[in-house]
């Protein structure tokens, strides 16, 4: 998700939007050192009506936050925790888009509210592995080109890493059973599940 | 999504408490428990559910699968669907649960839901999910367009003028075959409920879904002790081969001495406003041999008080072969 300047997507548009159109060369040209993304485009705490004081663990970190009741655990990760690696597809439980793990488990995050969830060990893409340090359900991905757009995966790849820990057969009908929960528009379906039996192969 | 107190009960008594508050433990409830919230956030973010109260029952310590002293298997309210599937007790002697279970919905989804919640799983009828349109069961009296629109996945046993919207759960099905007790903790104290009479048939009042009451909590599930030698099989037909809700789909539990069929128990689902028993089927089926012609005329006598709508006439040969089918499996097994 980042290239050499240390921008990712996210946080370069995000600059892009804040310096407007006059400097979008030298927005371009130059790195910009890091600054948190939650500063530039989620509202201030004090801005949220109604909002409740929520404490999550996430990636092993403690976050203490203040949301509105509403907030799924999906939206709190990604729009006040700044963590953008989840992503939101359909909302609905439907695309396995938004998938990561509590206590372990994969879960749809989009259909829990983060109240729901203090005292809980949330992992997101981003405790995962790193660019330089990738988890080999990662670096499996990489190597048999599990996507094509990249929207989805994340969602894959936090349910693969979920499966290896769960009953399931050896055959490749029995990982797409239990991938069925996670849609790829671009249908990478055979590199996911080539992906994922090489790993569990090698495990 | 309208704004909501959130809650997290500490003990029954009072998560009982407050949910008996609300006006309705019906459709527009204005408390509600959230346990998984797989279908309460869902239909909260459709503005199907509109409740001003969450009870958060996600502390209470619901979460066993127990067996109990007489034989029988005990089933927390907020034992997850996959924690049940994979339980040593259910694979054994209860495998059309398990079968059931992991045939439904995805493995994120499974790790979230609990046995409580898929009990009370809402229709997935489009016209309930949508509320710009009318529909008698999210709106009393406003009508049901199902019958002369969209009712392809809809159901043929146990409808009315009223509605016609399938129980979607795969749970449901097994656990009538199986003969499940419901345990309900109430502002006036605890029953049980068998799970035939848990669910309501819509008739004038599809708004009302099951006999639940407000303050009443699901607190367990209850199966009887497991019969030596029962066969149980669980077989789903849908559009897709996984994460799908069934078209129709066939629960059996059969017993077999000398050949001939000694009990025997049929479920239906996909084709019922509420999950559906066959007593024809179990009737036609008794002391008969196990074979083709006998399940044959058992689907045939499952079928014959089948209501198809407009576009769901498909259900009727669909389910009858499921019937033969599952039958077909259930007593083949050693």
């Amino acid at each position: 998700m980042s290239d050499e300047s240390g921008l990712s997507r996210r946080s370069f548009l995000s600059r892009l939007g804040a310096v407007g159109v006059a400097t979008v060369a030298p927005a371009v040209a130059q790195p910009v050192s890091a600054a948190p993304v939650a500063l530039l485009d989620a509202p201030a705490p004090e801005a949220i009506e109604n909002a409740v004081p929520v404490s999550l663990k996430v990636n092993g970190k403690v976050l203490d936050l203040k949301i509105d009741p509403r907030t799924s655990l999906l939206d709190c990760l990604r729009e006040t925790a700044s963590l953008t690696g989840t992503k939101k597809g359909c909302d609905h439980g439907q695309c396995g888009a938004c998938t990561v793990h509590v206590n372990g488990r994969r879960v749809n995050s989009c259909l829990s509210l983060a109240l729901m969830h203090e005292g809980d060990e949330i992992t997101t893409i981003e405790g995962l592995g790193t660019p330089e340090n990738m988890h080999p359900m990662q670096a499996s991905f990489v190597e048999h080109d599990g996507y094509q757009c990249g929207y989805c995966t994340s969602g894959q790849i936090m349910s693969a890493v979920a499966l290896l820990k769960e009953p399931c057969g050896p055959a490749d009908a029995d990982v797409k059973e239990l991938m069925s929960g996670n849609i790829c528009r671009c249908g990478a379906y055979p590199n996911i599940v080539a992906a994922i039996q090489a790993v569990r192969h090698t495990a | 999504m309208e704004l909501f107190k959130f809650t997290k009960a500490t003990g029954i008594p009072q998560a009982v408490q407050m949910a008996a508050m609300s006006k309705t433990a019906q459709q527009g409830a204005d408390v509600r428990f959230i346990a998984g919230g797989t279908t309460l956030l869902d239909l909260m973010k459709l503005n199907v559910e509109v409740p001003t109260q969450l009870v958060d029952i996600n502390g209470l310590a619901l979460d066993k699968v127990e067996r109990l002293p007489d034989g029988r298997l005990r089933i927390g309210a907020l034992v997850r669907n996959s924690d049940l599937a994979h339980s040593a007790e259910v694979q054994k002697d209860y495998a059309v649960l398990s079968q059931a279970l992991l045939s439904g919905a995805s493995a994120q989804l499974r790790n979230m839901a609990t046995t409580g919640g898929n009990l009370l799983q809402r229709t997935r009828c489009m016209y309930f999910r949508n509320d710009a349109l009318p529909c008698n069961k999210r709106e009393p009296g406003t009508g049901c367009p199902a019958i002369e629109g969209d009712n392809r996945t809809l159901a043929i046993f146990g409808t009315s003028s009223d509605c016609i919207a399938t129980n979607p759960s795969d749970m449901n099905i097994a656990l009538v075959a199986l003969e499940a007790t419901v345990q309900v903790q109430g502002p006036k104290g605890e029953r049980e409920v068998p799970i035939g009479e848990f669910h309501l048939l819509p008739g004038k009042t599809p708004h009302r879904e099951n006999v639940l009451e407000p303050g009443d909590l699901v607190t367990s599930v209850t199966l009887p002790a497991a019969k030596a030698g029962a066969k149980q099989t669980y077989l789903k037909l849908r559009d897709r081969a996984s994460y799908e809700f069934a078209l129709a789909s066939t629960a059996i539990v059969v017993e077999l001495h000398g050949g001939k069929i000694s009990y025997v128990r049929v479920a239906l689902g996909g084709v019922g406003t509420k999950p559906w028993r066959s007593h024809e089927a179990e009737h036609a089926l008794m002391g008969k041999a196990a074979d083709a012609k006998n399940f044959r005329a058992a689907a045939e006598a499952a079928l014959h008080g089948a209501k198809p709508q407009s576009e769901n006439g498909f259900k009727v040969e669909l389910a009858k072969r499921c019937i033969v089918h599952a039958l077909t499996v259930a007593t083949q097994q050693a």
